[in-house]
Protein backbone atom coordinates (compact mmCIF):
# COMPACT_ATOMS: atom_id res chain seq x y z
CA UNK A 1 0.00 0.00 0.00
CA UNK A 2 1.47 3.38 -1.08
CA UNK A 3 2.10 5.83 2.01
CA UNK A 4 -0.49 8.31 3.48
CA UNK A 5 -1.31 10.09 6.69
CA UNK A 6 -3.79 9.06 9.59
CA UNK A 7 -6.25 10.97 11.12
CA UNK A 8 -8.94 10.16 13.42
CA UNK A 9 -10.81 12.98 14.02
CA UNK A 10 -13.23 12.86 17.50
CA UNK A 11 -15.81 15.37 16.38
CA UNK A 12 -17.63 15.66 13.27
CA UNK A 13 -16.52 19.28 12.59
CA UNK A 14 -12.72 18.57 13.11
CA UNK A 15 -13.52 15.22 10.50
CA UNK A 16 -15.47 17.46 8.17
CA UNK A 17 -12.43 20.28 8.43
CA UNK A 18 -9.71 17.49 7.57
CA UNK A 19 -11.91 16.18 4.58
CA UNK A 20 -12.13 19.82 2.95
CA UNK A 21 -8.96 20.98 3.51
CA UNK A 22 -6.40 18.24 2.80
CA UNK A 23 -3.80 18.51 0.59
CA UNK A 24 -4.92 16.43 -1.93
CA UNK A 25 -7.08 13.08 -2.20
CA UNK A 26 -8.46 12.24 1.55
CA UNK A 27 -10.48 9.18 1.96
CA UNK A 28 -12.72 8.03 4.92
CA UNK A 29 -12.17 5.09 6.92
CA UNK A 30 -14.51 2.91 8.45
CA UNK A 31 -14.86 -0.73 8.59
CA UNK A 32 -12.16 -0.90 5.49
CA UNK A 33 -13.17 -3.80 4.31
CA UNK A 34 -13.77 -1.94 0.89
CA UNK A 35 -11.03 1.27 1.20
CA UNK A 36 -8.43 -1.11 2.36
CA UNK A 37 -8.76 -3.75 -0.34
CA UNK A 38 -9.07 -0.84 -2.96
CA UNK A 39 -5.70 1.11 -1.61
CA UNK A 40 -4.27 -1.63 -1.84
CA UNK A 41 -5.02 -3.09 -5.51
CA UNK A 42 -4.71 0.75 -6.23
CA UNK A 43 -8.10 1.05 -7.61
CA UNK A 44 -8.63 4.39 -5.41
CA UNK A 45 -5.92 6.43 -4.18
CA UNK A 46 -5.46 8.98 -0.92
CA UNK A 47 -3.22 11.15 0.84
CA UNK A 48 -5.02 11.61 3.55
CA UNK A 49 -7.22 8.56 5.48
CA UNK A 50 -9.16 10.13 8.10
CA UNK A 51 -10.55 7.21 10.26
CA UNK A 52 -14.40 8.32 11.65
CA UNK A 53 -14.97 5.27 14.18
CA UNK A 54 -13.59 7.71 17.15
CA UNK A 55 -16.49 10.30 16.78
CA UNK A 56 -19.43 9.51 18.81
CA UNK A 57 -21.79 10.23 16.22
CA UNK A 58 -20.72 7.82 13.82
CA UNK A 59 -21.20 4.83 16.58
CA UNK A 60 -24.36 5.63 18.05
CA UNK A 61 -26.90 2.59 17.71
CA UNK A 62 -30.29 3.79 19.55
CA UNK A 63 -33.39 2.70 18.61
CA UNK A 64 -36.97 3.19 20.46
CA UNK A 65 -40.14 1.94 18.88
CA UNK A 66 -41.58 5.51 18.96
CA UNK A 67 -38.38 7.49 17.41
CA UNK A 68 -37.43 4.46 15.82
CA UNK A 69 -33.81 3.60 14.72
CA UNK A 70 -30.54 6.37 14.64
CA UNK A 71 -27.73 4.17 13.09
CA UNK A 72 -24.41 5.72 13.09
CA UNK A 73 -22.54 5.69 9.78
CA UNK A 74 -19.74 3.49 10.97
CA UNK A 75 -21.56 1.17 13.26
CA UNK A 76 -20.43 -2.44 12.61
CA UNK A 77 -23.08 -4.91 11.26
CA UNK A 78 -22.80 -7.52 13.76
CA UNK A 79 -24.12 -4.90 16.34
CA UNK A 80 -27.38 -4.44 13.99
CA UNK A 81 -28.34 -8.44 13.96
CA UNK A 82 -27.14 -9.19 17.35
CA UNK A 83 -29.38 -6.39 18.68
CA UNK A 84 -32.80 -8.54 19.20
CA UNK A 85 -35.42 -5.16 19.25
CA UNK A 86 -33.41 -3.27 16.00
CA UNK A 87 -33.52 -7.23 13.85
CA UNK A 88 -37.46 -7.67 14.93
CA UNK A 89 -38.25 -4.22 13.95
CA UNK A 90 -36.11 -4.08 10.70
CA UNK A 91 -35.72 -7.53 9.84
CA UNK A 92 -34.77 -6.28 5.97
CA UNK A 93 -31.59 -4.68 7.66
CA UNK A 94 -30.74 -7.21 10.07
CA UNK A 95 -30.94 -10.03 6.87
CA UNK A 96 -29.01 -7.76 4.98
CA UNK A 97 -26.06 -7.04 7.47
CA UNK A 98 -25.98 -10.34 8.39
CA UNK A 99 -24.36 -11.70 4.97
CA UNK A 100 -22.21 -8.66 4.47
CA UNK A 101 -19.25 -11.03 3.36
CA UNK A 102 -18.57 -13.23 6.23
CA UNK A 103 -18.71 -12.85 10.13
CA UNK A 104 -14.75 -11.26 9.97
CA UNK A 105 -15.91 -8.71 7.65
CA UNK A 106 -19.32 -7.86 9.58
CA UNK A 107 -17.25 -7.36 12.50
CA UNK A 108 -15.56 -4.32 10.98
CA UNK A 109 -18.26 -3.41 7.82
CA UNK A 110 -20.79 -0.87 8.10
CA UNK A 111 -24.33 0.40 6.69
CA UNK A 112 -22.94 3.72 5.99
CA UNK A 113 -20.02 2.15 4.53
CA UNK A 114 -21.77 0.25 2.27
CA UNK A 115 -23.82 3.42 1.30
CA UNK A 116 -20.56 5.16 0.56
CA UNK A 117 -19.29 2.48 -1.14
CA UNK A 118 -22.00 2.83 -3.34
CA UNK A 119 -21.70 -0.33 -5.62
CA UNK A 120 -24.86 -1.05 -7.44
CA UNK A 121 -24.97 -4.92 -5.59
CA UNK A 122 -24.54 -3.31 -1.86
CA UNK A 123 -26.41 -6.05 0.53
CA UNK A 124 -27.58 -3.38 2.66
CA UNK A 125 -28.84 -0.46 0.28
CA UNK A 126 -32.03 -2.15 -0.88
CA UNK A 127 -33.01 -2.27 2.82
CA UNK A 128 -32.60 1.05 3.38
CA UNK A 129 -34.51 2.31 0.64
CA UNK A 130 -37.56 0.00 1.62
CA UNK A 131 -37.35 0.98 4.57
CA UNK A 132 -37.60 4.60 4.10
CA UNK A 133 -34.34 5.52 5.80
CA UNK A 134 -32.70 9.30 5.81
CA UNK A 135 -29.16 9.86 5.38
CA UNK A 136 -27.60 12.39 7.72
CA UNK A 137 -25.17 14.38 5.53
CA UNK A 138 -22.38 16.85 7.82
CA UNK A 139 -20.08 19.20 5.99
CA UNK A 140 -18.33 22.64 5.68
CA UNK A 141 -21.99 24.20 5.12
CA UNK A 142 -23.93 22.37 7.90
CA UNK A 143 -26.31 19.27 7.47
CA UNK A 144 -28.31 17.90 5.14
CA UNK A 145 -30.77 15.41 4.62
CA UNK A 146 -30.63 12.94 1.85
CA UNK A 147 -33.22 10.02 1.06
CA UNK A 148 -31.21 6.12 0.56
CA UNK A 149 -32.46 6.39 -3.01
CA UNK A 150 -30.89 9.56 -4.05
CA UNK A 151 -27.95 8.65 -1.83
CA UNK A 152 -26.08 6.91 -5.01
CA UNK A 153 -25.66 8.87 -8.24
CA UNK A 154 -23.43 6.10 -10.36
CA UNK A 155 -21.30 2.81 -9.58
CA UNK A 156 -18.96 3.88 -7.02
CA UNK A 157 -20.36 7.55 -6.72
CA UNK A 158 -22.62 9.48 -4.55
CA UNK A 159 -23.82 12.83 -3.19
CA UNK A 160 -21.12 13.60 -0.94
CA UNK A 161 -19.17 16.42 -1.71
CA UNK A 162 -15.61 17.87 -0.39
CA UNK A 163 -16.06 17.66 3.42
CA UNK A 164 -18.62 15.89 3.42
CA UNK A 165 -19.27 12.99 5.31
CA UNK A 166 -22.28 10.49 6.32
CA UNK A 167 -22.91 10.35 9.43
CA UNK A 168 -26.32 8.92 10.53
CA UNK A 169 -29.17 6.77 8.92
CA UNK A 170 -32.39 7.52 10.26
CA UNK A 171 -35.14 5.41 10.32
CA UNK A 172 -38.67 5.33 10.76
CA UNK A 173 -40.14 4.13 14.06
CA UNK A 174 -41.82 0.62 12.96
CA UNK A 175 -45.87 0.54 11.52
CA UNK A 176 -47.18 -1.37 13.89
CA UNK A 177 -48.69 -3.95 11.22
CA UNK A 178 -45.63 -3.70 9.38
CA UNK A 179 -42.85 -6.28 7.79
CA UNK A 180 -40.10 -6.09 5.54
CA UNK A 181 -37.63 -8.40 4.15
CA UNK A 182 -34.74 -8.47 2.09
CA UNK A 183 -33.48 -11.42 -0.55
CA UNK A 184 -30.67 -11.45 -3.09
CA UNK A 185 -29.79 -14.21 -5.21
CA UNK A 186 -25.84 -15.86 -5.24
CA UNK A 187 -25.23 -19.12 -6.84
CA UNK A 188 -23.74 -20.53 -3.59
CA UNK A 189 -24.26 -19.93 0.42
CA UNK A 190 -22.68 -17.39 1.65
CA UNK A 191 -19.70 -14.57 0.77
CA UNK A 192 -21.00 -13.69 -2.27
CA UNK A 193 -21.95 -10.79 -4.49
CA UNK A 194 -25.63 -10.28 -5.58
CA UNK A 195 -26.55 -10.99 -8.95
CA UNK A 196 -29.74 -9.45 -8.43
CA UNK A 197 -31.49 -8.44 -5.09
CA UNK A 198 -34.25 -6.94 -3.55
CA UNK A 199 -35.94 -5.16 -0.47
CA UNK A 200 -39.51 -5.11 0.57
CA UNK A 201 -41.41 -2.87 3.32
CA UNK A 202 -44.97 -3.59 4.09
CA UNK A 203 -47.85 -2.21 6.41
CA UNK A 204 -50.84 -3.46 6.21
CA UNK A 205 -54.44 -2.11 7.11
CA UNK A 206 -55.99 -3.34 10.37
CA UNK A 207 -57.87 -6.31 8.57
CA UNK A 208 -54.22 -7.52 7.79
CA UNK A 209 -55.80 -8.43 4.29
CA UNK A 210 -54.96 -5.03 2.23
CA UNK A 211 -51.47 -3.63 2.04
CA UNK A 212 -51.91 0.24 3.12
CA UNK A 213 -48.17 1.22 2.05
CA UNK A 214 -45.47 -0.68 0.35
CA UNK A 215 -41.93 0.40 -0.70
CA UNK A 216 -39.95 -2.00 -3.06
CA UNK A 217 -36.04 -1.28 -4.14
CA UNK A 218 -33.80 -3.74 -6.03
CA UNK A 219 -30.47 -3.73 -6.24
CA UNK A 220 -27.36 -5.15 -8.76
CA UNK A 221 -29.62 -4.76 -11.68
CA UNK A 222 -28.96 -1.08 -13.00
CA UNK A 223 -26.00 1.70 -11.74
CA UNK A 224 -27.17 2.03 -8.81
CA UNK A 225 -29.82 0.74 -6.23
CA UNK A 226 -32.94 1.31 -7.55
CA UNK A 227 -36.22 2.61 -6.00
CA UNK A 228 -39.11 0.88 -7.54
CA UNK A 229 -41.64 3.73 -7.50
CA UNK A 230 -44.24 2.31 -9.39
CA UNK A 231 -44.91 -0.87 -7.83
CA UNK A 232 -44.36 0.43 -4.60
CA UNK A 233 -47.70 3.06 -5.52
CA UNK A 234 -49.05 0.58 -7.17
CA UNK A 235 -49.35 -1.85 -4.07
CA UNK A 236 -51.42 0.36 -2.20
CA UNK A 237 -54.58 -0.70 -1.46
CA UNK A 238 -54.26 -4.03 -3.03
CA UNK A 239 -55.41 -7.29 -1.40
CA UNK A 240 -51.94 -9.07 -0.08
CA UNK A 241 -51.88 -12.04 -2.21
CA UNK A 242 -49.53 -13.86 -4.37
CA UNK A 243 -51.58 -12.33 -7.35
CA UNK A 244 -50.73 -9.23 -6.22
CA UNK A 245 -47.06 -9.47 -5.52
CA UNK A 246 -46.73 -11.06 -9.03
CA UNK A 247 -47.82 -8.22 -10.25
CA UNK A 248 -45.82 -6.20 -8.14
CA UNK A 249 -42.92 -7.85 -9.21
CA UNK A 250 -43.72 -7.18 -13.19
CA UNK A 251 -43.79 -3.45 -12.22
CA UNK A 252 -40.31 -3.57 -10.52
CA UNK A 253 -38.74 -5.58 -13.64
CA UNK A 254 -39.36 -1.79 -15.13
CA UNK A 255 -36.74 -0.01 -13.32
CA UNK A 256 -34.27 -2.77 -13.53
CA UNK A 257 -31.71 -2.04 -16.53
CA UNK A 258 -29.02 -4.94 -15.88
CA UNK A 259 -25.63 -5.58 -17.25
CA UNK A 260 -24.85 -9.05 -18.58
CA UNK A 261 -21.39 -10.15 -16.53
CA UNK A 262 -19.82 -12.82 -15.37
CA UNK A 263 -22.70 -13.18 -12.35
CA UNK A 264 -25.28 -13.37 -14.54
CA UNK A 265 -27.27 -12.00 -18.04
CA UNK A 266 -29.16 -9.29 -18.35
CA UNK A 267 -32.34 -11.82 -18.92
CA UNK A 268 -31.48 -13.87 -16.15
CA UNK A 269 -31.59 -10.71 -13.67
CA UNK A 270 -34.35 -9.49 -14.97
CA UNK A 271 -36.38 -12.58 -14.34
CA UNK A 272 -34.72 -12.19 -10.55
CA UNK A 273 -36.10 -8.72 -10.28
CA UNK A 274 -40.11 -10.32 -10.47
CA UNK A 275 -39.23 -13.43 -8.31
CA UNK A 276 -37.30 -11.73 -5.42
CA UNK A 277 -39.60 -9.23 -5.54
CA UNK A 278 -42.27 -11.00 -4.87
CA UNK A 279 -40.67 -13.60 -2.44
CA UNK A 280 -39.78 -10.34 -0.29
CA UNK A 281 -43.34 -9.26 -0.57
CA UNK A 282 -44.43 -12.25 0.66
CA UNK A 283 -42.18 -12.67 3.51
CA UNK A 284 -42.76 -9.05 4.26
CA UNK A 285 -46.29 -9.29 4.53
CA UNK A 286 -46.26 -12.89 6.67
CA UNK A 287 -43.74 -10.85 8.88
CA UNK A 288 -46.39 -7.40 9.36
CA UNK A 289 -49.21 -10.17 10.13
CA UNK A 290 -47.10 -11.31 13.10
CA UNK B 1 9.70 7.84 3.88
CA UNK B 2 6.07 8.11 5.98
CA UNK B 3 6.78 9.52 9.70
CA UNK B 4 5.99 6.76 12.21
CA UNK B 5 2.96 6.61 14.01
CA UNK B 6 3.23 5.07 17.98
CA UNK B 7 0.68 2.92 18.90
CA UNK B 8 -0.20 1.34 22.72
CA UNK B 9 -2.63 -1.83 23.16
CA UNK B 10 -3.12 -5.13 24.45
CA UNK B 11 -2.08 -8.53 22.96
CA UNK B 12 -2.65 -11.34 24.17
CA UNK B 13 -3.47 -9.90 27.69
CA UNK B 14 0.14 -8.25 27.59
CA UNK B 15 0.26 -4.45 27.01
CA UNK B 16 2.09 -3.36 23.91
CA UNK B 17 3.56 -0.42 22.12
CA UNK B 18 5.20 -0.38 18.91
CA UNK B 19 5.84 2.07 15.82
CA UNK B 20 4.44 1.90 12.81
CA UNK B 21 3.37 3.42 9.46
CA UNK B 22 -0.03 4.40 8.54
CA UNK B 23 -0.57 2.72 5.61
CA UNK B 24 0.63 -0.73 7.85
CA UNK B 25 -1.71 -3.14 8.42
CA UNK B 26 -2.41 -4.65 11.75
CA UNK B 27 -1.24 -8.28 10.46
CA UNK B 28 2.12 -6.81 8.98
CA UNK B 29 2.67 -4.87 12.41
CA UNK B 30 1.82 -8.67 14.01
CA UNK B 31 3.90 -10.76 12.10
CA UNK B 32 7.26 -7.92 11.35
CA UNK B 33 7.56 -5.88 14.16
CA UNK B 34 5.83 -7.99 17.08
CA UNK B 35 7.38 -11.60 15.93
CA UNK B 36 3.39 -12.55 16.50
CA UNK B 37 3.83 -15.05 13.14
CA UNK B 38 0.53 -17.26 13.92
CA UNK B 39 -1.54 -15.28 11.83
CA UNK B 40 -1.34 -15.70 8.24
CA UNK B 41 -1.22 -13.61 5.08
CA UNK B 42 -3.15 -15.44 2.78
CA UNK B 43 -4.94 -13.58 0.22
CA UNK B 44 -3.96 -9.98 1.85
CA UNK B 45 -7.45 -8.61 0.52
CA UNK B 46 -10.36 -9.90 3.42
CA UNK B 47 -11.29 -12.97 1.50
CA UNK B 48 -9.59 -16.30 2.98
CA UNK B 49 -9.50 -15.68 7.14
CA UNK B 50 -5.89 -16.79 7.21
CA UNK B 51 -4.54 -13.82 9.73
CA UNK B 52 -8.15 -13.94 11.59
CA UNK B 53 -7.68 -12.47 15.22
CA UNK B 54 -9.88 -10.78 17.59
CA UNK B 55 -10.22 -7.14 17.80
CA UNK B 56 -11.90 -6.06 21.22
CA UNK B 57 -13.82 -9.40 21.29
CA UNK B 58 -14.87 -9.64 17.49
CA UNK B 59 -13.04 -11.78 14.82
CA UNK B 60 -11.72 -9.91 12.20
CA UNK B 61 -9.32 -9.92 8.77
CA UNK B 62 -5.98 -8.78 10.43
CA UNK B 63 -4.98 -7.81 6.82
CA UNK B 64 -7.38 -4.75 6.18
CA UNK B 65 -7.11 -3.05 9.65
CA UNK B 66 -4.29 -0.89 9.84
CA UNK B 67 -2.33 -0.96 12.59
CA UNK B 68 -2.84 2.33 13.63
CA UNK B 69 -6.66 1.79 14.11
CA UNK B 70 -5.76 -0.31 17.11
CA UNK B 71 -5.02 2.46 19.70
CA UNK B 72 -6.55 1.48 22.74
CA UNK B 73 -7.40 -1.71 21.59
CA UNK B 74 -7.30 -5.32 23.14
CA UNK B 75 -6.16 -7.79 20.70
CA UNK B 76 -6.30 -11.70 20.89
CA UNK B 77 -3.98 -13.91 18.51
CA UNK B 78 -3.56 -17.60 18.12
CA UNK B 79 -0.87 -17.73 20.33
CA UNK B 80 -3.29 -16.80 22.68
CA UNK B 81 -4.86 -19.58 22.66
CA UNK B 82 -2.88 -22.62 24.15
CA UNK B 83 -2.71 -21.87 28.03
CA UNK B 84 1.03 -22.36 29.79
CA UNK B 85 2.26 -25.31 27.17
CA UNK B 86 -1.32 -26.78 26.74
CA UNK B 87 -2.97 -26.83 23.57
CA UNK B 88 -6.71 -25.58 24.18
CA UNK B 89 -9.35 -28.06 23.28
CA UNK B 90 -9.96 -26.58 19.69
CA UNK B 91 -6.53 -27.38 18.67
CA UNK B 92 -6.35 -30.47 20.21
CA UNK B 93 -9.51 -31.57 18.03
CA UNK B 94 -8.02 -29.96 15.35
CA UNK B 95 -4.76 -32.14 15.64
CA UNK B 96 -6.94 -35.01 16.63
CA UNK B 97 -9.05 -35.12 13.86
CA UNK B 98 -6.42 -34.21 11.25
CA UNK B 99 -8.79 -31.26 10.54
CA UNK B 100 -5.67 -29.42 8.15
CA UNK B 101 -3.13 -30.47 5.38
CA UNK B 102 -1.11 -27.55 4.90
CA UNK B 103 -2.10 -25.82 7.36
CA UNK B 104 -1.61 -22.30 6.50
CA UNK B 105 -5.67 -21.76 6.49
CA UNK B 106 -5.27 -23.37 10.30
CA UNK B 107 -4.66 -20.31 12.39
CA UNK B 108 -7.83 -18.55 11.47
CA UNK B 109 -9.90 -21.53 11.52
CA UNK B 110 -8.88 -21.90 15.24
CA UNK B 111 -9.47 -18.00 16.22
CA UNK B 112 -12.60 -18.05 14.47
CA UNK B 113 -13.61 -21.40 16.08
CA UNK B 114 -13.20 -20.09 19.31
CA UNK B 115 -14.74 -17.20 19.01
CA UNK B 116 -18.06 -19.20 17.49
CA UNK B 117 -17.69 -21.67 20.85
CA UNK B 118 -17.23 -18.53 23.34
CA UNK B 119 -20.95 -17.06 21.64
CA UNK B 120 -22.60 -20.38 20.99
CA UNK B 121 -21.46 -23.57 22.98
CA UNK B 122 -23.70 -25.96 20.98
CA UNK B 123 -23.46 -24.90 17.33
CA UNK B 124 -25.18 -26.99 14.69
CA UNK B 125 -23.02 -28.16 11.93
CA UNK B 126 -24.96 -25.38 9.50
CA UNK B 127 -24.14 -22.28 12.43
CA UNK B 128 -20.16 -24.02 12.57
CA UNK B 129 -20.10 -23.88 8.46
CA UNK B 130 -22.30 -20.47 8.25
CA UNK B 131 -19.69 -18.72 11.00
CA UNK B 132 -16.47 -20.22 9.48
CA UNK B 133 -17.87 -18.80 5.58
CA UNK B 134 -14.98 -16.59 5.61
CA UNK B 135 -12.33 -18.95 6.36
CA UNK B 136 -10.74 -20.48 3.12
CA UNK B 137 -9.17 -24.14 3.48
CA UNK B 138 -8.17 -25.37 -0.48
CA UNK B 139 -6.70 -28.97 1.12
CA UNK B 140 -9.46 -30.36 3.95
CA UNK B 141 -12.61 -30.20 1.98
CA UNK B 142 -14.31 -28.81 5.32
CA UNK B 143 -15.60 -31.61 6.67
CA UNK B 144 -13.22 -32.72 9.07
CA UNK B 145 -12.52 -28.93 9.87
CA UNK B 146 -16.87 -29.09 11.13
CA UNK B 147 -16.04 -32.15 13.07
CA UNK B 148 -13.59 -30.99 15.04
CA UNK B 149 -14.85 -27.91 15.84
CA UNK B 150 -17.74 -30.72 16.45
CA UNK B 151 -16.04 -32.04 18.95
CA UNK B 152 -14.51 -29.47 20.60
CA UNK B 153 -17.44 -28.19 21.32
CA UNK B 154 -18.62 -31.32 22.86
CA UNK B 155 -15.48 -31.22 25.06
CA UNK B 156 -15.71 -28.02 26.38
CA UNK B 157 -19.42 -28.84 27.48
CA UNK B 158 -18.22 -31.64 29.31
CA UNK B 159 -15.83 -29.54 31.52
Amino acid sequence: MKSFDYAAPTSLAEASALLAHANGQARILAGGTDLLVQLREHLREADLVVDVKRIPELMELSFTPEQGLRLGASVPCYRIYEHAEVSAAYPALAEAARIVGGWQIQSRASVGGNLCNSSPAGDTIAPLIALGASCTVVGPEGTRQVAAEEFCVSPGKNVLRRGELLSTIVFPPPAKSGGSAYERFIPRNEMDIAVAAAGSWVELDPSGKTIKNARVAITAVAPTPRFAAEASQWLAGKPATEETFAQAGELAKKVASPITDMRGTQEFRVHLVGVLTKRTLAKAVERARG
Amino acid sequence: MSKKIHVSTTVNGESVEFLCEARQSLLEVLRENLSLTGAKEGCNNGNCGACTVMLNGVPVNSCIVLAVEVEGAAIETVEGLACHGHLHPIQKCFLEGAALQCGVCTPGFLVTAKALLDKNPNPSEHDIRFNLANNLCRCTGYDKIVKAVQAAAAELQTR
